[in-house]
């Protein structure tokens, strides 16, 4: 950021403080204050959450509300929305679903959720079932979704659906926001190996959605979809993080707690630390190169990395803990989590094995690499021309 | 020395007819309500098991058992892996009958044998209080010598099956060393408490001795007995080993035919070399730890031998077991990641099963010293 951009920023951030002193005010008032001065989304348009910046000049606004004891937390509970339906509804909507969307969405009042993936098409999202069909201004859709986090504190879902299965698989989807609330969806919990149900099955009986809540053309969901899966990356993997912050901090604490005198524990755990810091560099290097707009399929190396990463330390962790490790304090309980915590490292254990598969598996990163951004050949395809209706499915 | 790994024709009929019984009474359902009741074990089914002649599988037939040796067992323990099985059989079966069958006298083993064989009483061995310190450094709890007995005090955190076990045989140190003493679950100062675990198939409990009195006879062959510990837990670790195993077989097949039958992108899955090399990558290590687990079991009576392919076993196989597990999940993709799904069950014990006795790298110390390193 130049010279005279921070300043502006600060100059703004300034007096949002002056008139919201962020200790005091309301989060949601204060998120509101924010967003109308531009600094919600500082690289969006003005009028929309932004000032028309860089998406590399947020950081330092986020920051410096943390240091003024104000609240950042929206980011976390409503990640969806803001990390990737605002990036969605820039790229593709129009300016009035933006006027309607962005604002309550950053204030944490409506969140957001993101229903692609389905029981037959997870990697291959493009594959997938649910039906739209038009009738009248509105589109009536049926089918299920599946793994969608939060959907039960949701308002509004980012939406895949098939509007023509003549077409070959990319060709036939539509993309839409619909209201959670619509009569016809049916919300249920799906519990995960810690026992909690961060996620749902979603199933869909004629729910009618207006079209005006149709993200870009009939047809091009293809594209807004990949877009809302490129910011998804980078909100998963390009953070950058304090050094020695997060799941390592916390291995080393167990570490230093155990008082454990283990050469071999403590050089796994310095291997471990380096391996983090090499990613968390990487990761600002890419930030600071990344512009506004769009991000690359680039995002998929720290997605890629820190979802290895967080396995691999969550593991040693319970390691250094050793019997200790074996036990599960509170034991298992079948509920709805009130928190993504998982600073019981047993916990985390188990959470982070998902961290390969949500957002993108890990293979499927490594084939986004390996011939996005390499060039390599890419593997046959069956199914890339055909009518969708005629893909094997098994 | 010459072993042979061929499975006897007993060896498979114990195979088959544990597979059988396993399947159809303690299947995958059975599991997950076991796992989730509040004792974690069926009384009902640990009777049958004992009719079976399981508990019994390896204590002599002059004690009420089958008079078979651990690579008999193991395979009972290797099937009992491949479906997760519940209860306290591994801190029966195993544990203390294997402490009492190497430390103990003629007339400790006549009275405490055919009751275990018999299944009327469920015992557990209680030896580890530090997190990492399967080595046996000095151990806090203490036994001390009053009149013709003895006077219990200490703490172990981490007693499997502890809550469930009638006799506890404690280890704990005294003038002469290490000894290793049967102790009543219900005797007077003793504090069970269960405590939640990671693994909810293999239950444990905190247990506190608290000035608990115990005969002379309670002492497993009158004497210090740390050689004996350390080979009861080398004779555990081996079928730790058979039971990871079974497991990392299961996860192997789960993964295989989900391979086969899961579509994405108009083709199996399996179908992907990512895929397809990861589930050959499972089936060598699955191999491989089969080797050294099946080793490990045939020659126990061979002491040097065994110090070897005890912990060669034991990191070996619980390192398969864990990346196995791991990449069962990641094959299923969401699926695998949910309560549902059995994935997790099988994640779950791999991970705690590989720090019960020792993690492979604490294993590795024990083969580096016995290979001379
Ligand atoms: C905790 C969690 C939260 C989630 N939240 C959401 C959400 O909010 N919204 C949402 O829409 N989805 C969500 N998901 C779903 C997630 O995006 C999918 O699980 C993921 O895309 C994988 O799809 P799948 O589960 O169908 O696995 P599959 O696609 O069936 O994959 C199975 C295995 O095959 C591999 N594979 C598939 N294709 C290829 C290939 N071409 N080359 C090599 N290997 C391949 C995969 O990598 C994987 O190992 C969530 C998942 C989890 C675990």
């Amino acid at each position: 950021m130049t010279d005279t951009d921070y300043r502006r920023v600060d100059d703004v951030v300034d007096e949002l403080f002056a008139r919201h002193p962020p200790q005091s005010t309301e989060p949601e008032e204060f998120w509101g204050a924010q967003y109308d001065l531009g600094l919600a989304w500082v690289w969006h348009e003005e009028g929309f959450g932004g000032l028309g910046l860089s998406r590399k000049d947020q950081p330092h606004i986020n920051w410096r509300i943390e240091e003024a004891g104000g609240s950042t937390e929206n980011r976390l509970s409503n990640l969806l929305g803001i990390a990737m339906g605002a990036g969605v509804l820039t790229t593709h909507g129009t300016d009035a679903q933006k006027q309607r969307w962005l604002r309550p969405m950053f204030t944490n009042q409506e969140i957001w959720c993101q229903m692609f993936s389905e029981p037959g098409a997870g990697s291959d999202l493009a594959g997938l079932s649910m039906r739209a069909e038009p009738d009248g201004d509105e589109w009536v859709v049926n089918g299920q979704k599946v793994w969608t986090t939060l959907a039960h504190v949701s308002k509004w879902g980012m939406l895949v659906t098939r509007t023509d299965p003549e077409s070959p698989k990319h060709r036939g989807l539509t993309y839409f926001v619909v209201d959670m609330e619509a009569n016809g969806i049916d919300v249920r919990p799906l519990y995960q190996i810690t026992g909690e149900a961060e996620f749902s099955e979603v199933f869909f009986n004629d729910v009618r959605i207006p079209d005006e809540n149709r993200i870009d053309s009939v047809g091009s969901g293809w594209r807004v979809s990949l877009t809302t899966l490129m910011n998804e990356r980078v909100a998963i993997g390009g953070n950058t993080v304090p050094r020695g912050s997060g799941r390592i901090a916390k291995a080393v604490d167990v570490w230093k707690r155990s008082g454990s005198a283990d050469p071999l524990l403590r050089d796994e755990l310095i291997h471990l630390w380096a391996e983090v810091e090499a990613a968390r560099l990487t990761s600002a290097r890419a930030n600071e190169l990344a512009s506004a707009g769009v991000p690359g399929p680039e995002g998929s190396i720290g997605k890629l990395a820190w979802a290895d990463l967080n396995k691999k330390i969550t593991s040693f962790t319970l390691d250094v803990m050793g019997l200790e490790g074996t036990l599960y304090p509170g034991g298992y309980q079948l509920t709805r989590p009130t928190s993504f915590d998982t600073s019981m490292p047993q916990k985390a254990f188990l959470r982070t094995r998902a961290n390969s598969i949500e957002g993108g598996t890990s293979e499927i990163m490594m084939n986004i690499l390996g011939e996005r951004v390499l060039g390599l050949p890419g593997e046959p395809r069956v199914d890339k021309e055909l009518p969708w209706k005629d893909v094997p499915r098994g | 020395m010459s072993v042979s790994y061929a499975p006897t024709e007993d060896l498979e009929l114990i195979r088959t007819t544990a597979r059988q019984f396993l399947e159809d009474r303690i299947g995958l359902e059975t599991v997950r309500e076991l796992m989730m009741s509040e004792e974690g074990l069926d009384r009902g089914l640990w009777k049958e098991i004992a009719d079976l002649g399981w508990t019994g599988l390896a204590i002599g037939e002059e004690h009420g058992g089958a008079g078979y040796g651990l690579t008999e067992l193991s395979v009972l323990l290797e099937e009992m892996g491949r479906l997760v099985t519940p209860g306290p059989f591994f801190a029966s079966a195993v544990l203390a009958t294997a402490a009492i069958d190497t430390a103990g006298d003629d007339v400790q083993k006549a009275s405490l044998l055919p009751r275990l064989a018999s299944g009327e009483i469920i015992a557990t061995l209680a030896v580890f209080e530090e997190p990492r310190g399967w080595d046996l450094p000095s151990l806090a709890t203490t036994a001390t010598a009053d009149g013709t007995g003895w006077v219990l005090d200490g703490a172990k955190p981490f007693v499997l099956a502890g809550q469930q076990a009638d006799v506890i045989i404690v280890a704990a140190g005294f003038d002469d060393g290490i000894g290793m003493f049967v102790v009543p679950a219900d005797a007077p100062g003793l504090d069970v408490t269960e405590t939640p675990v990671l693994d909810p198939t293999r239950r444990q409990a905190d247990i506190l001795l608290n000035g608990v009195r115990v005969d002379g006879s309670a002492l497993l062959g009158g004497g210090e007995s740390t050689i004996s510990l350390r080979k009861t837990l080398g004779i555990g670790t081996a079928c730790l080993a058979a039971e990871q195993v079974g497991g990392s077989q299961r996860c192997l097949e789960m993964s295989v035919e989900y391979a086969k039958t899961r579509y994405q992108f108009g083709r199996p899955i399996g179908s992907f070399q990512s895929i397809k090399h990861r589930c050959a990558d499972m089936l060598m290590k699955t191999e491989h730890a089969k080797s050294t687990a099946y080793h490990a079991v045939r020659v126990v009576d061979d002491d040097d031998e065994f110090a070897i392919a005890a912990p060669l076993a034991g990191s070996v196989c619980s390192e398969a077991y864990n990346w196995i597990a791991g990449e069962t999940i990641q094959v299923h993709g969401g699926i695998g990641f949910t309560w549902e799904h059995d994935a997790h069950l099988y994640l779950k014990r791999a991970k705690a099963s590989s720090l019960l006795l020792g993690d492979a790298r604490y294993q590795r110390q024990l083969l580096g010293q016995a290979i001379g390193l």
